[in-house]
């Protein structure tokens, strides 16, 4: 596992049923592009995370494949609707192997 | 970074853009790319894709060493069909947004960003 990755997820807890709701994540990574070199000129392998879905009660929200032309920390901000209570599943995958996942629970009120 | 000779690289993301649209023409209407014009740092640069209806964007730098930045697929609880993000971007250059929309036809956008600072690190 990359070394200090962690996710963060901004996330209503609340919602009317059916409501649409802006999501913003953010994950720490280097995103190693695999294109710069070290001191001795040797060239850093590629690192990244390459796909980031996300899915409510089982459905699919969205689902990224990421290149390396995709910052260091990855960012996303994008809507989904919210038609029952549930768990919002976040899933990266690192090229390494890695799978880092967070949920957030939102409720109907 | 390799520096590739300009009508290449045009060629490479061509191809590219050729692969997902499987050669069909793309209408500019119906989707929306954001990006700044200038960006002092090509290592951050937010851009942001919308086109209502898509079932797939996908997006490319035409300038980069490889042109994939990234590609997202909408499932049925997406709210809407967009999508923000932030991408390295290694000069000025095009950065283009093709969607695949839901009927099967294509939308292409395209934005040149001046970038001051190189985001390759080459």
């Amino acid at each position: 596992m990359a070394e200090g990755v962690k996710a963060r997820v901004k996330a209503p807890r609340t919602v009317a049923a059916g409501e649409t709701v802006v999501i913003k994540t953010l994950i720490s990574h280097q995103m190693e592009s695999g294109q710069r070199k070290d001191s001795d000129g040797s060239l850093i392998p590629r690192s990244i995370i390459n796909r980031f879905a996300v899915a409510y009660n089982g459905q699919n929200v969205i689902d990224v494949a990421l290149a390396p032309a995709i910052s260091t920390n990855p960012y996303f901000e994008f809507e989904a609707v919210i038609p029952e209570a549930g768990d919002m599943v976040f899933t990266w995958y690192d090229d390494d192997g890695s799978v880092y996942e967070e949920v957030k629970s939102i409720a109907i009120g | 970074a390799l520096m590739l000779p300009a009508s290449a690289v045009r060629a490479a993301v061509e191809d590219k853009i050729a692969e997902f649209t499987g050669g069909a023409d793309a209408g500019a209407d119906g989707i929306t790319l954001t990006t700044p014009e200038i960006a002092e740092n090509g290592n951050t640069v937010p851009i942001e894709v919308e086109a209502p209806g898509a079932v797939e964007i996908m997006v490319v730098a035409s300038a980069n060493p490889t042109p994939d930045v990234a590609r997202v697929s909408f499932g049925p609880l997406a709210g809407a069909q967009r999508l923000s993000t932030r991408i390295r971007l290694g000069g000025t250059q095009d950065v283009i947004a093709v969607a695949k929309m839901g009927d099967g036809s294509f939308r292409r956008a395209a934005n040149t960003v001046k970038v001051t600072i190189g985001g390759c690190g080459g």
